[in-house]
């Protein structure tokens, strides 16, 4: 009875299994296929690092049935002998778009004169932003590609994975067996098979926002939170991108990056949420791998190392920076440094020219340090690992998928030829497996004459060389199919005639014998004869070892371009005799004094004080200030304005620190050791800034300050009417607007926050959160204004809700109501002489700064601008000549009052003991147009030095010079160039306006 | 008689709010300017000084009690006498409001405009001009901008009625904007923003040479016939003219040098010329002078030296080249007025203080062809001069107490002032 029954369910079973594959037939009888295929005799690498030697495959339905070495061989069995072959899974491709077209990009700038905004999204029943498309299926637009398949299927490839490239949260995507002459049904392996994102906007909708990457950083997180939100049920309307994003949850995740640093910006996003995100790099992993290594993020890793720029034109060659130099010096050694750091990486064709690139890539990694196993195994078992795919694909056992590669020789080595590649149990002929290798030198005898026959060349397109004795001969040889046949000119040159001799191979490659065709017509026998390698060494061992030379790699700087220290610069005890000491205490400017800087702070200021093994430095004659900090700044950002929504409080530029820009290292040759990096002034209600130190070399987290003030950009004015760009589509187009949005603004957050402290449940929103912080006290506004009225505005409507505007940045008009701002308590941070450039600047004035200092407001000097910030120092000089403000309250305009006004100045802004070393050593009286910062010390710390900079210069030039001799040599040996290229970022100010599609 | 008293408190109070400085009478007596530190303009400097200018020109320069005084006296001892700074290059007068289209005039459409002639969109009027003299800035040339030649300059001084009455030499000198080698891709149509080896750059040469010839053809034309652009071309092609070349790459320099050999081109003088440091030979061989791009910019190339803007116009003055400095880029009129501190910030970066005031007072004049009558504190020459409490090239001390263009007394009083005072006195009730 038990049996009975057990039958009944295994009939059941069956019956429900062949249920499912019936397909009617109308053009023959059923023919189903249940014989396995054998391969025997084959060294079988059934994952990168282990082995079968004279291993057996047993594949049957697209699938593995059997791996071993002494293994039984079924009956029904087609055996195929593979003597000595290997045997490799078929790789993987977890990062492409095969099969799917992208929508063409609408054209043009949202910001180009006369263009349409949408600053509403174009879908109902969607996510209110069109750049979130989770429902996205790329199956609705997928195409099996054939020809695309094959060249796949050539390099190696048995697996892709595609999606539609298009979007901030892109769908899920498709797993694709390349099996070509299979159904839909038996390729597709998976149509979710992750989730894919990116920072990049859909080319479907022109919707304006998120204009920036740090609006794409916020809006991701608060689809996070809306998503969170909606699982609760507690949503009236329907929300199919919500749905389908929390249906998508437990998909791999894979984030394409496409740069380091924005790798590491999504995986901070991730981490928030709990996500650990596959990330797609950018092939710069390595610059500051300890940074990618904290990601525990596994990576996807693409080949497409720079091609050595053409420096052969000298004046053209001025463009490549260094920086660029040492990329395409330095890329070839990403994969070798990921792997050796322990990062787990895979590898993809994404962004190679052409797939036919993929070999060449790999062998240059390998040539640069990569190990062969672990290129192996970030094309096979990584990408299956990725994917969740482990038990199926990636590796050769028992109930994977019959995608597998048969080579000549180990993958990866010089000599080695793919034969076929079977994927799916089906096979694909890549190289005839049957092709003997002929290469050598033969001797022919043929009608009594002796020849010598020498060939070369790739097996199946082989070369040969016929020599008479010393005279050589034309000739032509060709192979195919076990045949060989040979013509060739005769030794009397005058004569055009011609024999040819024909072959077949069969088991005797050493040993040919067949039919010869001499010039006269008849016909006769010849035999040639392999002869004995000659005793010079093999050339396959000199290539491998003794005369290749290795690559030589310039070492990795912080940053990684010009003027990039060896070694992070760490804290120095310093004592520094006698100086003049501008103090911004109450002692004021101290002659002929000394400072003692101690693990990053002050330690001592005073006569004669006593080195205790600090190094001492001679300061005679100089001046020593604490670091000018500039209150407004936009350099060392990745992104300035989120212009797409007239608030963005959501965003912040912390998240988009750009550690490399060279300006961190400019400002700190003018003495400039921190910043604030204001959000730009497209909208009302602007981001929320980052307040930095400028280590340079240092990456942004370092960067940042520890437990920074909180600050958000506010603005004012003709910028946030857009009068000055096109649009006149957004509120709010009037100063009379401005003031409603503010007000909006703060009721909403108002009615937020009580909805929040009720306990009941709420929808977080970022943007309200940062608010509610405003009406707390706990995040200060920095807001650009120019005219008066607006200004006076503003601080009536924060009274009117009970808090202080904590400055007013550019304030040009702030001498009109320096009175008012003095009661109010509101700081003024502005520039020193700017205006003409636009109708409100028009009656700014250069004495404005003197006149708020005067009415009591807390008074800074700021730059907006990469040039000016440079020489901030001479900046607030010029309140001594306008308005005859002291030298020494100037020379707070930028040091102590900016600190103050960004509330750091218990931190930084004077010299006391017990603050932050961060101090200028100037050559001369800081305020005379006649100095120059020696020394920029940060926490103690030496950033600039006049010496060492002079020093770096020379190392720059030689650097280049080095790498451009490399250049010219790949040039010369005949390998691709890409013409001369400067890489250029925009200059940041608070007009610009930037776009990341 | 009430409403009378009205009407002149409110012509007062206009007057003195809005209006424009009104310019000065012209210089009816002698004055001396005794005890000052004279700054030649030459690269000398007399400690003790006396200075007489008398119907606007100078009458003598020496040590203090060598020489007689004669008429005023400004006893002017522990301060700083310097020759009126000149701007060259400048849009001063032709653009009020960068950002309000109405106010601009600096650029006209087409490619080759040397007919476009500057002086008469200059207006004597400016708000910007006007800040321009309490900083010692007393001339300018204005430069029309755009195209590949954009038009001829004149020199203005800045205090003036008119643009007639401004101007000191009327179409001074044609403006060329040499082909860029570099192409730089359009952002914001998506591009790379990068730049790459300009592909038409040959093509754009070409162009000017065709221009040239077909010039150079027209003005021997006797036809009724007049082309205006080419007969513009007449003063340059005769070499009685300046061609001032904007130029920045090496490479494109190098080509100009040999441009202007094969055409026979006399005056021509490099402006912006960033890499003219490298190629500071060619440029001596060949008397080819340079108008330096303005020391406050940040080096062009990430790898450039950071001080190379600042320390750039020393460079070419180091190797023998004849060198002023100019002020176009970004928000060029408004901060004009900081060019003294421009020339300091060079000497901050290793010029001699002299030497650094040639590169905008005798430098500018020669390379500008007007050092006959302005530049130098020299006999002969327009009283064209100020007095500061200090140095002028440092913020601190530039501190200006009389002025004098043309031996005219003129307002250091400007907008900014007004308001300054303005809003003090509210403040000090």
């Amino acid at each position: 009875m038990k049996k009975l029954l057990l039958s009944l369910v295994v009939v059941c079973w069956c019956f429900n299994f062949y249920a499912q594959e019936y397909f009617p037939k109308n053009n023959g009888v059923k023919t189903t296929d249940t014989n396995y295929t054998v391969f025997k005799n084959a060294i079988i690498h059934t994952t990168p690092s282990s082995e079968i030697k004279n291993g057996t495959l047993i594949i049957k339905d697209g699938k593995i049935t059997q791996v071993g070495s002494n293994i039984p061989i079924p009956e029904n069995s087609v055996i195929i002998d593979l003597k000595g072959k290997h045997i490799y899974a078929s790789f993987i491709d977890t990062f492409t778009s095969f099969g799917i077209k992208k929508p063409k990009s609408q054209g043009g700038s949202i910001f180009s004169p006369g263009a349409k905004l949408n600053w509403k999204a174009t879908r109902e029943g969607y996510y209110w932003n069109d750049h979130i498309r989770p429902e996205t299926s790329a199956l609705t637009t997928f195409k099996y590609d054939n020809k695309k398949a094959t060249e796949y299927i050539t390099e190696g490839f048995g697996v892709v994975n595609t999606h539609m490239p298009d979007g901030i949260i892109r769908g899920t995507g498709l797993l694709i067996a390349l099996n070509n002459e299979g159904t839909a049904g038996e390729r597709l392996l998976s149509d979710r098979s992750s989730q894919l994102l990116s920072f990049k906007k859909s080319n479907t909708s022109k919707q304006v926002y998120p204009t920036s990457l740090m609006g794409a950083m916020a809006l991701l997180r608060q689809v996070y939170h809306d998503a969170g939100w909606y699982t609760l049920g507690k949503v009236n309307t329907k929300d199919l991108s919500l749905e389908a994003l929390n249906r998508n949850k437990n998909l791999p995740q894979i984030f394409e990056a496409e740069s380091r640093i924005n790798g590491l910006r999504a995986d901070k996003v991730g981490d928030q949420f709990n996500i650990q995100y596959t990330i797609v790099g950018g092939g710069d992993e390595y610059a500051r791998i300890d940074k990618v290594k904290a990601t525990n993020a596994t990576y996807i890793i693409p080949l497409d190392f720079p091609e050595a720029y053409d420096v052969s034109d000298p004046f053209m060659a001025n463009l490549v920076s260094l920086g660029d130099m040492k990329h395409w010096n330095q890329a070839p050694t990403n994969p070798s440094v990921l792997s050796k750091n322990g990062i787990t990486f895979s590898i993809t064709t994404h962004k190679l020219k052409k797939l036919t690139d993929l070999n060449t890539k790999i062998m240059k990694a390998i040539e640069y340090g990569l190990d062969k196993k672990t290129a192996l195994a970030s094309l096979t078992t990584i990408p299956a690992q990725i994917l969740g795919k482990s038990d199926v694909l990636g590796s050769i056992k028992k109930g994977a998928y019959a995608n597998f590669l048969i080579t000549e020789n180990e993958l990866f080595t010089k000599d080695n030829i793919i034969f076929e590649n079977w994927v799916q149990g089906r096979k694909n002929i890549i190289n005839d497996m049957n092709i003997q290798d002929i290469n050598g030198n033969y001797e022919l005898i043929l009608a009594g004459k002796s020849y010598d026959i020498s060939i070369s060349g790739k097996p199946s397109a082989p070369k040969a060389e016929v020599k008479f004795g010393e005279v050589s001969l034309g000739s032509k040889i060709d192979y195919k199919d076990d045949w060989i046949t040979l013509t060739f000119t005769d030794a009397d040159t005058l004569k055009t005639q011609y024999t040819s001799i024909v072959t077949a191979l069969g088991n005797t490659p050493k040993f040919w014998s067949g039919k010869a065709i001499l010039p006269n017509g008849t016909e006769t026998t010849f035999t040639a004869k392999k002869k004995p390698k000659e005793d010079t060494l093999d050339k396959k061992d000199i290539d491998a070892s003794t005369t290749k030379e290795k690559p030589e790699v310039l070492p990795v700087s912080y940053p990684n371009i010009a003027y990039g220290n060896s070694k992070l610069p760490v804290p120095e005890n310093i004592l520094f005799k006698n100086a003049t000491v501008w103090t911004n205490e109450i002692d004021g400017i101290l002659v002929e004094t000394d400072v003692l800087i101690k693990n990053g702070k002050i330690s001592a200021v005073g006569k004669n004080l006593n080195a205790n093994g600090a190094k001492i430095i001679d300061a005679t004659g100089k001046h020593i200030t604490a670091g000018i900090i500039d209150e407004h700044s936009h350099i060392a950002a990745d992104a300035i304005n989120e212009a797409g929504h007239n608030s963005s409080a959501e965003v912040t530029i912390e998240d988009v620190v750009f550690p490399d820009d060279i300006n961190i290292y400019r400002n700190l040759a003018g003495g400039v050791t921190s910043i604030q990096i204001l959000h730009g002034s497209a909208n009302p209600i602007g981001g929320r800034s980052a307040i930095l130190k400028l280590k340079w070399g240092e990456n942004a987290e370092n960067l940042i300050y520890k437990n920074p003030p909180k600050f958000i950009k506010f603005a004012l004015g003709e910028n946030v009417k857009q009068s000055n760009w096109g649009s006149t589509t957004r509120f709010p187009q009037t100063r009379m607007g401005v003031e409603q949005l503010f007000i909006d603004y703060f009721d909403r957050a108002k009615a937020y926050e009580k909805i929040k402290l009720s306990g009941k449940p709420y929808r977080k929103d970022i943007e309200m959160e940062t608010i509610v912080e405003i009406l707390n006290g706990q995040r200060y506004i920095s807001c650009h204004s120019y005219v008066q009225s607006e200004i006076n505005m503003l601080m009536k409507v924060a009274e009117k809700y009970d808090f202080k505007v904590n400055t007013f940045t550019h304030i040009l008009e702030g001498y009109k109501v320096a009175d008012k701002m003095a009661a109010h308590g509101v700081g003024g941070s502005t520039f020193s002489d700017w205006w003409g450039y636009k109708f409100e600047v028009n009656d700014a004035i250069p004495y404005n700064a003197a006149i708020m200092h005067n009415q009591g407001v807390i008074t800074a000097i700021n730059s907006d601008d990469a040039e000016m910030s440079r020489r901030l120092n001479q900046e607030a000089a010029k309140s001594v000549k306008y308005g005859g403000v002291s030298e020494e309250d100037a020379l707070k305009f930028v040091t102590l009052n900016p600190a103050k006004l960004l509330h750091i100045d218990d931190r930084v802004g004077s010299i006391k003991v017990g603050k932050d070393a961060d101090l200028v050593l100037w050559t001369d009286h800081p305020l005379s147009i006649y100095t120059k910062a020696e020394k920029t010390i940060i926490d103690g710390a030496v950033y600039f030095d006049l010496v060492k900079d002079k020093a770096m210069r020379k190392t720059i030039a030689a650097e280049k010079n080095k790498l451009s001799t490399m250049m010219l040599k790949a040039k010369n040996s005949g390998l691709k160039t890409q013409p001369p290229k400067k890489k250029e970022k925009q200059h940041f100010k608070c007009e610009t306006l930037e776009t990341i599609n | 008689m009430k409403n009378l008293i009205y009407i002149v408190v409110l012509i007062t109070f206009f007057g003195k709010v809005t209006a424009q400085q009104t310019p000065s009478n012209d210089q009816s007596e002698a004055i001396s300017i005794t005890g000052a530190t004279a700054h030649i303009g030459n690269g000398e400097i007399i400690e003790n000084s006396i200075i007489i200018f008398e119907n606007g020109k100078i009458t003598a320069v020496g040590i203090n009690g060598n020489i007689t005084v004669k008429g005023k006296t400004i006893d002017a001892s522990g301060r700083h006498v310097y020759p009126g700074f000149i701007a060259p290059n400048s849009t001063l007068g032709l653009v009020e409001i960068g950002a309000v289209r109405a106010t601009d005039d600096d650029s006209e459409i087409g490619s080759f405009n040397p007919h476009i002639r500057s002086i008469i969109a200059y207006n004597a009027e400016s708000k910007i001009v006007e800040s321009m003299r309490p900083n010692g800035v007393l001339i300018a040339q204005i430069t029309p901008r755009g195209g590949v030649i954009s038009g001829t300059s004149s020199v203005v001084q800045l205090d003036a009625w008119n643009w007639e009455d401004a101007s000191i030499k009327t179409d001074d000198g044609v403006h060329m904007n040499w082909p860029n080698i570099y192409s730089q891709g359009r952002w914001w149509m998506g591009e790379d923003p990068g730049f790459k080896p300009n592909k038409k750059y040959t093509e754009q040469v070409v162009q000017i040479e065709n221009f040239l010839a077909q010039a150079k053809a027209s003005i021997k034309s006797t036809s009724i016939h007049k082309n205006l652009p080419h007969h513009a071309m007449k003063g340059v092609l005769d070499g009685s003219t300046r061609l001032y070349v904007h130029v920045n790459a090496e490479k494109a320099i190098l080509d100009v040098i040999t441009f202007a050999k094969e055409h026979h081109l006399k005056k021509i003088v490099l402006v912006d010329a960033y890499e003219a440091y490298k190629v500071v030979d060619q440029l001596k061989q060949n008397n080819i002078a340079v108008l330096s791009s303005r020391p406050h910019k940040t080096p062009n190339f990430e790898d450039d030296d950071y001080d190379l803007p600042y320390k750039n116009a020393k460079l070419l003055m180091d190797a023998g080249v004849l060198v002023a400095i100019q002020n176009s880029g970004g928000m060029e009129r408004s901060n004009a007025r900081n060019l003294p501190f421009q020339a300091g910030t060079v000497a901050a970066h290793g010029l001699d203080k002299e030497k650094a005031l040639q590169l905008i007072t005798g430098n500018s004049a020669k390379i500008l062809g007007i050092d006959q009558f302005v530049g130098t504190l020299e006999v002969g020459k327009d009283a064209t001069l100020f007095i500061s409490q200090g140095d002028a090239l440092d913020m601190r001390t530039n501190l200006l107490e009389k002025a004098f263009i043309q031996g005219r007394d003129i307002s250091l009083e400007s907008h900014h002032t007004k308001l300054w005072k303005r809003y003090s006195k509210k403040y000090s009730k």
